[in-house]
């Protein structure tokens, strides 16, 4: 029904693809990199000229889930025959493997405090944005505005009080804690992209379901939730990558128990020398969830950020 | 069914006073219409009963029972919106099963695809079942929202001008629809409306609202034959009544200042010369636009009739209502 747009010409079209395609090529080039470095053998992830074509090697894998030690040789021929393809590698590099690292355990670490923040701030930031679109809250706008002034400075600047107050709390190199603070930082964010959202609702759905014989609480979550899905979506992603790939709070106050896979997958260049290929394997793996996440939701996600941009 | 009264309803929003000490009864099983221009307080009304907003000041009870304080759901009303408010992310059954699916009333499931297939057939939305709420015409979303309305059995519908948005047809088609509903189930409902035909057609009591006061409440037959001020007698009759000063004709009474014709209060073929402007035919009724003593005034005259442009017509009035200068009936 829209009279202005007229059907672009052919080589119009073309050239939009191109360029888009081009585009595509660009910012696919660094992410293709670190996928195909995880498959490289350590000599070739540092080859100059960069190679194209190479063997394909599970060795940054094996050596990014395992610890191992230098054996010699006849530390190797006591060991017998490799059992499984892993120990193959292993011993094909002169090494033994001694157990599984920690990567496996930093990353349901990063799988926990990331999700469950973000779990956290949606609740959070539904709740708080469906009371102040839809009740009359005293100081509303001062409110608000206080909300968005937490975003105003970089997190990072609080780095010291936080240290100290974590400490303090017991709150330090555990889950709770980096699940508070990484809610604490998305919180306002969310609360004023849901906001936005939940305003575009009209307000007369409720009232008519508290008309239908519902209380407002069963109004919100039959009526509005559904409807908000697509802001809540939206938000979730943001907020996810945000506490997914946060790295400068997470190497302050988590060590042992609760450190996320972003602190760690550097420290896996100090353990066996200069290994690319294990740090490009865990890069690769790290970047799988958000993926996964951002396309299954991908769908509200391109309703979300144009949202307002095409109403009417 | 019950009998909803409103007693000394006041309501402003910030300076605005939106209802002014509004009091009436509603008598049960009545069909009552609210008419007045936009911001008289009509919608206000249907949602101070509703219990979606509370008055500043005064009680509304619904068969005897106190509604202070009590949610819309406590109060067991059923509300058609203006705006339709159907649930766009739910079917048009599943709209209609809504408010029998609700906490109070937990229908049995086989009930409510009986009366959810009963109120579909009444409203022509049966082969509509299926479909997404958003995926309707306007005129069918307003059926399906009147149809929300009509599967439960409330104390009281209310109904927000719910024939606005309807061709022609259909609108009489659910006129005469509405009011058999109303009349064989005996409920009470309180319908607003700018139409004067749906309130003349379907009301037992019609209500006048005037910039949030209540100013007169009878039959429509009352209001039309015995109007309290201008402004009530203005709410009804096509073509409107002419309000012209008093003392045209002589005979008025010493405190009125403006004397009041329907049609059927002017004779034609006797009295004093008026000229004819235009003639309006509209098939079942030829109207007059009538220039008198440089008044305008506008008549209804037989159909078939051979009157013109510049004829002369003999005027003079018959029981003409009287006003006194705030508007106010005097004789």
């Amino acid at each position: 029904m829209s009279f202005s747009v007229t059907e672009p010409r052919m080589g119009t079209k073309w050239l939009a693809g191109i360029l888009v395609v081009g585009y595509a090529i660009i910012t696919m080039v660094p992410l293709l990199w670190i996928i195909a470095t995880g498959f490289k053998s350590p000599n070739d992830s540092i080859a100059y000229p960069p190679v194209i074509l190479f063997e394909p090697t599970m060795e940054g894998y094996v050596n990014l889930f395992t610890d191992r030690t230098r054996a010699t040789p006849q530390m190797l021929k006591d060991a017998g025959p490799p059992e499984t393809w892993y120990d193959e590698i292993a011993q094909n590099r002169g090494t033994v493997i001694t157990g599984p690292s920690r990567y496996g355990e930093r990353f349901l670490n990063s799988v926990i405090i990331g999700f469950g923040s973000t779990a956290l701030c949606m609740i959070l930031g539904t709740a708080a944005a469906y009371a102040f679109s839809r009740f009359r809250v005293p100081l509303k706008d001062d409110l608000m505005f206080f909300i968005l002034s937490t975003r105003m400075m970089p997190p990072i600047a609080v780095a010291i009080p936080i240290f100290l107050m974590f400490r303090n709390l017991g709150l330090s190199d555990t889950h709770l804690g980096m699940i508070l603070l990484y809610t604490a930082v998305n919180l306002s964010l969310s609360v004023w992209l849901l906001k936005g959202f939940i305003d575009e609702i009209p307000v007369e759905y409720e009232e008519a379901a508290l008309i239908d014989g519902y209380t407002r609480f069963q109004a919100f979550y039959k009526i509005v939730l559904p409807q908000a899905a697509t802001g809540i979506a939206s938000t979730a992603i943001f907020c996810l990558i945000f506490a997914w790939n946060e790295y400068a709070f997470a190497v302050l106050l988590t060590s042992g128990n609760a450190q996320t896979a972003p602190p760690f997958i550097p420290t896996i260049i100090g353990t066996s020398g200069k290994d690319w290929p294990a740090v490009a394997a865990g890069a690769t793996i790290f970047l799988i969830p958000v993926m996964v996440f951002t396309i299954l939701l991908r769908k509200h996600l391109l309703r979300g950020i144009t949202f307002g941009a095409v109403r009417k | 069914m019950a009998e909803v009264t409103l007693q000394g309803i006041f309501k402003s929003f910030g300076a605005t006073s939106a209802l002014d000490d509004v009091t009436m009864t509603i008598p049960d099983g009545s069909f009552v219409v609210l008419l007045g221009p936009t911001g008289a307080g009509k919608t206000t009304t249907l949602r101070m009963v509703s219990g979606l907003d509370r008055p500043d000041l005064g009680r509304i009870t619904i068969g005897g029972r106190e509604m202070t304080g009590l949610t819309p759901a406590q109060r067991d009303v059923a509300m058609v919106f203006q705006q339709y408010s159907l649930y766009p992310h739910l079917t048009v059954r599943q709209n209609l099963e809504f408010p029998l699916k609700s906490p109070i009333l937990r229908t049995p499931q086989a009930e409510i695809d009986r009366k959810v297939g009963e109120v579909a057939e009444i409203l022509q939305i049966s082969h509509k079942l299926g479909n997404k709420a958003t995926a309707l015409s306007g005129g069918e979303m307003q059926r399906v929202s009147i149809g929300r309305a009509l599967v439960r059995d409330p104390s009281v519908y209310l109904m927000d001008e719910p024939l606005s948005s309807l061709d022609a047809k259909l609108r009489s088609d659910l006129r005469i629809e509405l009011k058999s509903i109303q009349a064989n189930s005996g409920a009470t409902l309180l319908y607003v409306t700018h139409d004067q035909i749906e309130a003349m057609t379907m009301a037992t009591h019609v209500g006048v609202l005037d910039r949030g006061r209540l100013v007169q409440f009878g039959t429509p037959r009352e209001i039309y034959q015995n109007p309290v001020s201008i402004y009530a007698a203005s709410r009804l009759g096509q073509p409107r009544i002419n309000i012209l000063p008093a003392d045209v004709f002589g005979g008025a009474p010493p405190s009125a200042t403006h004397i009041g014709l329907r049609p059927e209060q002017i004779v034609q073929g006797q009295g004093e010369d008026s000229m004819v402007q235009r003639v309006e035919r509209l098939g079942d009724q030829t109207r007059l636009h009538l220039t008198f003593k440089s008044h305008d005034l506008i008549t209804v005259t037989d159909p078939h009739t051979n009157l013109k442009e510049g004829d002369i017509v003999r005027i003079s009035p018959r029981q003409p209502f009287y006003f006194a200068a705030d508007g106010a009936r005097v004789a």
